[in-house]
């Protein structure tokens, strides 16, 4: 069992990236680019995330099982948000879901 | 094999290889159930945003980004010094481990401790904890109220995390410092340490979609 | 290991190894924690079924023969949130697949035997806090807990179950946690995947269920819970929630959970029709990758619960159309299974007996879930008791038949005695015949309109509804049979041998009961899995 050592310099480099896209992200933030703001805030994380994930996690150098674990977890999240949202996204579509759409949306009024 | 090895290893495995690979994968399966434990409130985040947009941007406008940029950059990095203690323990330094085992529970309590007195307690004094004294007039006061429920409670058990996560390290580097870990036994810093960059890659998240969706307001 | 072969020549086992409460207490064993569970949840599923029997002997009557219509109400949580959470869902994992999966794979224990024993105590400590609420007043919202009723109107001890069930949810992450590690990094030399018993594929595949699905359910209740307790509007429609995000991730969980109970049956059965029949199975591959498959489709079909709940008719649609999905996997693993009968040499033994109803009865149910699964017929079935009639072929006709035939098959491995055969036989006709007899009329019932949940019923329902409860009773001894010559058959039953079955498999292969380490030698395996009537014509 020989541990997998990776030069200090990758850390660095990985560190300066994540602190280099933080800020973009919070600069991003501040301009209004509508429905994008959200779009571009979500790819940054997600880029973050994958730095922090493959280079501090070593899942870079993970077996290829380790990396269906993660894989795997991700598509999880992805079934339950996608197929939640499937009902919140087509409520509107029938005049029965629009009448008790605006019954809670009148907080918004 | 060596005396140092033979105490590292379970009696249930064949060799240390197979007790590290073992103890690797039950690490990543457990984070998986994180990941769907988080993913249940991000669920909910997502529907209630979705429903009441105006709302969680208002209540986002309500935050203070700097503070939750100036964490993000604290979080991000206590995992490089997280990084770097997995990779001294992975070569037997035992000073090195130790110091940056330190520093990553010095960042990690500062991160909490910004958290809690400066955030939270402005928050409570602006009476914006739903189910204590919550107080927000306007059209959009129910959905505030709902964004600071879903932002107490995400922020809350990530802070939870946090403080787990202080604990496990704070007992590691009282073994570090006994030399109870080597070049060949090394797991559970490596554990701690994944556990640890989890942890911070929820918050990756949590920071854009709580104290940015108001900013550009 | 020279211990172990001290061991074995001097009959120490994992039994005898130690005496005295703490020996079992802080054990390690997955074989002992093994039988922790099965004290455990043999002891909540006699209270679940007492809350049972009070229902059935209440609606004998039209108006109600025996309780309080408040207490129906609590009587029938009671009865779901014990048998689900605190019976079934730990039944077979954590009794058969503690016990057998590190000796199937040919290992000497769990790859973290301390995470095990963990597990029974959280186990344990949910149980405390269930039978608090118990205790303390009951709860009234059903095992779903729908909001806005346990959130807002439900009295009693919402929270102190809600907690119970939280805490359980762990003991089954960590449990799924182990058995993964261990099937993927404990397997002995050159037990390949395609040699696995098939008994462990149905483990694997419902441990990526119990740790991708347990989480989200945890979530629920706990925000449930936060809102019961601080008066915020996360699922209150008055105050902005929507309480059908409740049921999404009540359900997202939930529904798999039905697969927890049933695939591991499964993986009971595939083993019970090989022994039986003498025979390899019949489509290894199909049946093991239908049970991954089952899991995975498990995830994506949960919005069949909410059809008429106010969730989007197009969401629906989706749903339904997944739903009929799963049921393709599910008969692939009945054909196969019917498929290795033929021309087996086929014994009706007690286990068999067992597999067979399970068939049977798993086919009933999966069939009628195809009904509800249908937007249109559903919205007619939904919350009668052609659901009550459907889950229960599913979760007693399959899952508790498996458990039970399970038990029959291993019990003289387990401790080393065998029990009278011919008792074993008649409880498992008995349990058919009431099984059938309980809840048949219930399909009946509920295609008539008969609601779940009502503590009275129009008097036309009623002879129905004595029909079901005389199976109830017919049931209830059934059940008790087993559980006096099982206790009987530890002191007084034959000596049972490696394996009286002649049954192939590792686990067959070491003493009965086996000794602490389970193997004297770590074996080397050199063969597919039920290689019955293949050692003739191999050349060795």
């Amino acid at each position: 069992m020989s541990p997998h050592i990776i030069p200090k310099r990758t850390y660095f480099l990985i560190f300066a990236a994540l602190i280099g896209l933080t800020a973009l992200t919070t600069y991003a933030a501040t301009v209004d680019l509508g429905r994008l703001n959200t779009v571009i805030a979500l790819l940054i994380a997600a880029c973050k995330g994958s730095l922090v994930a493959l280079f501090f996690m070593h899942l870079r150098w993970s077996g290829r099982l380790t990396q269906i674990v993660a894989v795997a977890a991700l598509f999880w999240l992805a079934i339950l948000l996608a197929l939640t949202l499937s009902d919140y996204r087509t409520r509107r579509w029938t005049p029965a879901a629009e009448g008790w759409a605006t019954s809670s949306n009148q907080f918004n009024r | 094999m060596s005396e140092g090895r033979a105490a590292a290893l379970g009696e249930q495995f064949e060799d240390l290889e197979q007790q590290h690979e073992a103890s690797s994968l039950g690490m990543w399966v457990f984070l998986a159930t994180e990941i769907m434990f988080f993913g249940g409130l991000f669920a909910g985040y997502t529907v209630y945003r979705g429903l009441y947009l105006p709302g969680f941007e208002a209540g986002s406008h309500l935050l203070n980004v700097k503070l939750g940029a100036f964490n993000t950059a604290v979080l991000l990095c206590s995992s490089l010094t997280m990084a770097l203690a997995v990779r001294a323990a992975m070569l037997g330094r035992r000073r090195e481990l130790v110091t940056f085992l330190i520093l990553t529970i010095l960042l990690g309590l500062t991160f909490v401790g910004v958290k809690m007195a400066f955030e939270w307690h402005h928050d409570y004094e602006e009476h914006l904890v739903p189910g204590i004294d919550f107080v927000s007039e306007g059209p959009n006061g129910r959905a505030i109220e709902l964004f600071f429920v879903f932002y107490f409670f995400m922020t809350g058990v990530h802070a939870l995390h946090m403080v787990i996560g202080i604990a496990i390290l704070a007992v590691l580097t009282w073994q570090a410092s006994q030399g109870r870990f080597g070049p060949e036994r090394y797991n559970p810093v490596e554990m701690a340490g994944l556990y640890w960059h989890f942890v911070d890659v929820i918050w990756i998240f949590l920071f854009p979609l709580l104290y940015l969706i108001g900013a550009h307001h | 290991m020279s211990t172990t072969a001290v061991e074995a020549t001097t009959g120490v086992n994992y039994l005898n190894a130690k005496y005295g409460i703490r020996s079992w207490l802080f054990t390690t064993d997955h074989k002992r924690i093994a039988l922790l569970y099965l004290v455990s949840i043999t002891f909540f599923f006699l209270i679940g079924g007492a809350a049972a029997v009070l229902m059935r002997l209440h609606l004998i009557e039209p108006q109600g023969a025996l309780l309080e219509p408040a207490t129906y109400n609590k009587m029938f949580s009671m009865h779901g949130i014990i048998m689900v959470f605190f019976f079934l869902i730990p039944s077979i994992p954590a009794v058969m697949g503690n016990f057998l999966v590190p000796m199937m794979v040919g290992a000497r224990d769990l790859a973290f035997p301390r995470v095990n024993l963990l597990s029974w105590y959280i186990y344990i400590l949910g149980g405390l806090f269930t039978l608090y609420a118990i205790l303390a007043g009951g709860v009234d919202t059903g095992w779903t807990f729908y909001t806005p009723l346990s959130t807002t109107y439900a009295n009693g001890q919402v929270m102190a179950a809600a907690l119970g069930i939280f805490i359980t949810g762990f003991s089954s992450i960590l449990t799924g946690l182990n058995f993964v590690v261990t099937i993927h990094k404990m397997r002995a030399p050159g037990l390949t995947w395609f040699r696995l018993p098939l008994f462990i594929w149905a483990m694997y595949a419902t441990s990526i269920i119990q740790i991708l699905g347990t989480p989200v359910v945890a979530i629920a209740i706990v925000l449930v819970g936060l809102e019961r307790l601080l008066h915020v509007g996360i699922f209150d429609p008055a105050l902005g929630g929507d309480p059908i995000l409740f049921q999404h991730l009540f359900w997202f969980y939930s529904h798999p959970a039905v697969y927890i109970m049933i695939l591991p049956s499964m993986g009971v059965v595939s083993e019970l029709i090989t022994c039986f029949s003498k025979k390899r199975i019949f489509g290894y591959s199909f049946i093991a990758f239908s049970s991954v498959a089952i899991a995975v489709i498990s995830f994506l079909v949960w919005g069949h619960h909410m059809f008429v709940s106010g969730q989007s008719v197009y969401a629906g649609l989706v749903f339904s159309a997944l739903s009929f999905a799963v049921a393709i996997p599910s008969a692939i693993k009945v054909f196969n299974w019917t498929a290795t009968l033929y021309k087996g040499s086929v014994s009706y033994q007690a286990p068999m007996l067992y597999a067979l109803g399970f068939i049977g009865l798993f086919t009933m149910g999966g069939l009628t879930g195809l009904f509800l699964a249908s937007l249109a017929t559903d919205i007619h079935l939904h919350d009668t008791y052609f659901v009550i009639a459907h889950f229960h072929y599913i979760m007693v006709g399959g899952a508790l038949m498996g458990y039970l035939g399970g038990l029959h098959f291993w019990w003289p491995k387990m401790t080393g005695r065998l029990y009278p055969d011919g008792w074993a036989r008649f409880s498992a006709l008995v349990i058919f015949i009431g099984f059938n007899l309980t809840f048949f009329p219930q399909f009946m019932l509920g295609y008539l309109g008969m609601p779940r949940r009502y503590a009275v019923y129009p008097p036309e329902f009623q002879v129905l509804n004595v029909m079901s409860s005389a199976g109830a009773s017919i049931l209830g001894v059934g059940y008790l049979i087993p559980l006096v010559y099982f206790i009987w058959s530890m002191r007084y039953g034959p000596v049972a041998g490696p394996n009286p079955w002649g049954a192939k498999g590792l686990e067959w292969e070491t003493p009965s009961p086996p000794p602490t380490e389970n193997f004297e030698e770590l074996p080397i395996v050199e063969e597919e899995a039920y290689a019955y009537g293949v050692k003739e014509a191999r050349v060795v």
